[in-house]
């Protein structure tokens, strides 16, 4: 009975402070002492914060269940990746071949407050990538923040080279790159991207304005393969062109060149090209003043290649006709002006003679028989009074006269005091070429249906078919023969445009181009060459249009004309035809 | 095994100690211990030690840790209130001390040197007062003209102010918390509840309106905005671990994560061994709360049931407070996981805590409530 003693001491102690004694409900005696009264109570308190204690462990629980049903994804903090990994469509030339594409690449990024040691990471990183300025990279890595690029776009060796590295705290995106197979020779077309593959120059940036910005702006974005857009471009006669531009250029000493083919049929844009240019892939030079798209983004006095339309202006309007002259003899005042020809021949000149002579005297007074407001009609109806209406983003406006005197119309008429662009030059060559009809260029490929649909007659035929007796004309008798090309019936028109350096116009400094068609019994193709301040070439003895820009127009054609579609046809006894024969019988 | 028959002072402890309650301590001591392999290499990286550098500091605390935890288990209540007593004289006396001479450390004094050691007191201070408190309680419980409510607010007000003085927020949070919890228990009157609840709450707006630092955490914590840096690290460790973890040294948000193998131990627990063993770990925590609150329930002594109270409340506040910001439910604060956390000052004082706890709840035949029942089987019942 070792309890007895206990239970005795308890029994007295609560016996003795007992207040209240009473039975209980059920009959039984129930004890009430000051300690179990104020043990009953704390009882039930302590059961309240056992209570509290449960709602806490439930709340936490429940947050670990949370968590634990959380994905894990270790890139919530960066911009949503399809933005980067946005298609473009591709680019195509007119054949298929690819002028630009996408390319998965990665970018190298940091979260800097998950870099270690900073120190390690910039000594590790700079030896896989060298071109890091250290200084930056140190900054970059040192900053409180959760996002850095450390290098965009590195290539697969490069990100290889990286991860062996080990450095914590960097990852890689997979991002998409630009890629322009052709580089520069399609550089003026195609354009290019900016980092974050948005188009900002050229085909691409039309293609941006099309709709696919605004896809890009509203997240619509896709990661898959995209229609790929087709130019009109033929990717060897591009080459062609340009390979003859920079050819020229260097044998001319040029501070630059440009060139077009365009198809008469259709308006569409074979070839441009202009140099210098840039190299797409890696644009850093895309700015520079001197290598803008001198073709669309660059506006000219074109010089005689304007006779071209006075001509047409004078033959169409019935204010002449192939056998009508004008007096060439004397130098012609008007508005205190006087104006010169370069070959003086001093008598009067038939229509074609004043062409083939580029006589300024016989087209200024060509313009001023036709009038000032017809000859303002007629230019705008070719589309050389208003900026050209075509897909590419570059293309600059004319510079056209304020005020339209009789001594503007008299210069104008052989290419002075009337700035256009090249393209647009070649543009209104075509519709004269063509049979009449002006069409706006495109650089999409366009059936002659379609060209149809949109074009507008703006010369009778007759004017187009006189035109282009005048342009053969040239080339067999005049300034334009270094731009024939045996088979291939070339017709042309020279120019040698005074440029103006400093408000006055230079004696040394010329803006030459042929404006060439071929074959110009039914001319498919039309082909201007401009070439910007030449010089004399070794060898030659003039510096005019018909020595340079000429001959290259006929390289192109010589080089390109196989690959355009269009067939030689060789007179009997021609040298080409009897060399092939020779070779026939060997 | 040690026999029942005899009466020795390790017989007589072994006997009547609440032995689940000591393993289960010793389960967390040891749980402590393994997971600092996982959490402390990062941080020894970090300040350029050895990489086991923390885990061997920590292997040398488990020494005094347990031999505290088990000398203290081993006093008696009398004994316990007495060497509070002591504790909680010497450890005001060295918070006094760390105001003046202290070791400034984050902008806070809260470490002293004693003897070439560096001493947190208000670590030790916590059981202490907690085990002063609720004698002062009961004393005023027992005698009503004893001024021990008094006494004991009195006492937390000298507390609270060393303590806002260092500053240490957390630790002023818990030991009022605790110290309410035990007026709570006491009996006071519901009237007295809320208005002790009102102060609190002014207290805590006073808080965060005069300093700025809590101001920034709360307004952090409401928000999500500015620099979240830490729990959202703990986050993504916990996410990453998910319910089995990546396995023990596989952690890799565990490097980036400052006061890995401290503050945030939980976190590293969670993605080296998952979320499961977190929530076998929080389980651990709820039993040993749960455990002394069953104690507390059918203790007959007033100073002992609040102690125990009290000191399980500490126990499981302070377990709870640091889960809860590992866990992102509560606004940051700097304080440890009972003996997971790396910290000598922390794991010692702990260990008295835990100490007092087992020594109160010894079997002593004389203080349980259940044994009340012998009352009623020995009193002649009318009916039969």
């Amino acid at each position: 009975m070792s309890f007895l003693p206990r239970v005795v001491a308890l029994n007295r102690k609560s016996f003795v402070r007992t207040r209240t004694r009473k039975w209980g409900a059920d009959g039984r005696l129930a004890v009430q002492g000051v300690n179990k009264r104020s043990g009953a109570r704390a009882g039930n308190r302590v059961a309240l914060l056992m209570i509290g204690f449960v709602v806490l462990y439930g709340a936490v629980g429940a947050r670990m269940a949370q968590y634990g049903m959380e994905r894990n994804d270790d890139t919530a903090s960066v911009a949503p990746p399809n933005r980067l990994l946005a298609s473009r469509p591709d680019i195509l030339d007119r054949n298929g071949r690819v002028l630009a594409t996408d390319i998965r690449t990665v970018s190298l990024y940091a979260e800097p407050r998950k870099i270690v040691d900073v120190d390690d990471a910039v000594e590790k990183l700079s030896s896989v990538l060298p071109s890091l300025d250290r200084k930056t990279l140190y900054h970059k890595l040192k900053a409180n923040s959760a996002f850095q690029w450390i290098k965009r776009q590195l290539t697969p060796k490069q990100q290889s080279r990286i991860l062996a590295l080990g450095v914590p705290g960097i990852g890689f995106r997979p991002e998409t790159r630009r890629f322009y197979p052709a580089g520069a020779t399609t550089s003026h077309i195609v354009g290019f991207v900016n980092i974050d593959n948005n188009g900002i120059a050229g085909m691409e940036k039309y293609i941006d304005r099309q709709g696919l910005s605004a896809l890009a702006g509203a997240g619509l974005t896709v990661d898959q393969k995209m229609q790929p857009v087709r130019l009109s471009i033929d990717l060897r006669v591009q080459h062609i062109v340009r390979d003859e531009l920079l050819a020229g250029m260097k044998k001319f000493n040029a501070i630059g060149a440009g060139a077009v083919v365009l198809k008469v049929d259709t308006g569409e844009v074979i070839a441009l090209a202009s140099v210098p240019d840039f190299n797409p892939n890696n644009p850093v030079h895309a700015q520079d003043k001197n290598r803008l798209n001198r073709m669309t983004a660059g506006t000219y006095e074109m010089g005689s290649v304007f006779k071209t339309f006075t001509t047409a202006m004078a033959l169409d309007t019935g204010v002449a006709n192939l056998k009508s002259s004008y007096d060439a003899s004397h130098p012609l005042r008007i508005g205190g002006f006087l104006i010169h020809d370069f070959h003086n021949m001093h008598r009067a000149l038939t229509v074609p003679e004043v062409f083939i002579h580029s006589s300024n005297i016989g087209s200024a007074r060509e313009a001023l028989d036709v009038g000032i407001p017809r000859q303002k009609a007629f230019l705008k109806r070719l589309g050389l009074l208003t900026r050209m209406n075509t897909e590419l983003p570059e293309v600059a406006t004319p510079f056209t006269p304020k005020v339209w005197k009789p001594v503007n119309s008299a210069t104008v008429a052989f290419g002075h005091g009337l700035n256009t662009t090249p393209l647009q030059t070649a543009v209104a060559a075509a519709a004269l070429m063509n049979g009449g009809k002006f069409m706006e260029p495109t650089f999409l490929p366009r059936t002659e249906k379609q060209a149809m649909a949109v074009s507008k007659q703006v010369v009778k035929p007759q004017t187009a078919k006189d035109m282009r007796y005048l342009f053969r004309l040239n080339v067999m008798h005049g300034s334009g023969g270094n731009a024939d090309v045996q088979g291939y019936r070339v017709g042309g028109k020279t120019g040698t445009a005074d440029k103006v350096v400093n408000g006055r116009y230079s004696k040394s400094k010329n803006f030459n181009s042929f404006l060439a068609a071929f074959p110009v019994d039914d001319p498919k193709y039309v082909v201007l060459v401009s070439i910007d301040e030449p010089h004399r070439a070794e060898g030659e003895w003039g510096f005019t249009a018909g020595f340079n820009a000429a001959p290259m127009v006929g390289a192109i054609i010589r080089r390109s004309a196989s690959a355009l579609g269009v067939d030689p046809k060789f007179a009997v006894n021609d040298a080409a035809t009897l060399v092939s024969q020779s070779t026939l019988s060997d | 095994m040690v026999s029942r028959v005899q009466r020795g002072a390790i017989a007589e402890w072994f006997w009547t100690i609440d032995r689940v309650f000591l393993v289960a301590f010793l389960l967390l001591i040891g749980t402590g211990f393994m997971l600092s392999f996982s959490a402390s290499p990062p941080e020894a990286a970090r300040l350029g030690l050895p990489s086991f550098f923390f885990v061997k500091r920590h292997a040398v605390f488990l020494v005094p840790t347990i031999a505290t935890l088990v000398g203290a288990s081993f006093l008696s209540p009398r004994q316990v209130r007495r060497s509070a007593l002591v504790i909680l004289a010497i450890a005001i006396a060295l918070m006094v001390a760390a105001l003046f001479f202290g070791v400034e450390v984050k902008g806070s004094r809260r470490w002293v040197s004693v003897l070439g050691l560096s001493i947190q007191p208000s670590e030790f201070m916590k059981p202490a007062f907690i085990v002063i408190c609720a004698w002062l309680f009961s004393e005023h419980g027992r005698h009503r003209e004893v001024p021990g409510n008094l006494f004991a607010i009195i006492l937390l007000a000298i507390v609270a102010a060393l303590l806002v003085a260092e500053p240490d927020l957390g630790q002023t949070l818990l030991t009022s918390m605790v110290w309410g919890g035990m007026f709570f228990l006491a009996g006071i009157s519901w009237i007295w509840i809320f208005g002790l609840l009102g102060l609190s709450a002014g207290g805590l707006a006073l808080a965060y309106s005069s300093f700025t630092h809590v101001q920034e955490r709360v307004d952090r914590f409401m928000t999500g905005q500015g620099d979240t840096y830490q729990v959202d690290t703990a986050r993504e460790a916990i996410v990453r671990g998910h319910w089995f973890g990546t396995g023990p040294g596989e952690g890799v948000v565990k490097r980036i994560l400052p006061d890995s193998h401290t503050d945030f131990v939980f976190s590293v627990g969670a993605e080296e061994f998952g979320i499961i063993f977190c929530a076998v770990l929080v389980l651990l925590f709820a039993f040993i709360v749960f455990r002394g609150f069953n104690h507390a329930k059918r203790e007959r002594d007033d100073f002992t049931r609040l102690a125990v109270c009290g000191l399980s409340l500490q126990f499981g506040l302070q377990s709870m407070i640091n889960i809860c910001v590992n866990l992102r439910l509560m606004p940051a604060k700097g304080m440890t996981l009972p003996f997971i956390s790396y910290g000598g000052s922390s794991m010692v004082a702990v260990a008295v805590t835990a100490g007092f706890l087992l020594a109160l709840t010894r079997r002593r035949p004389e203080s349980r409530s259940r044994e009340r029942g012998f009352i009623r089987s020995m009193v002649p019942l009318p009916a039969e």
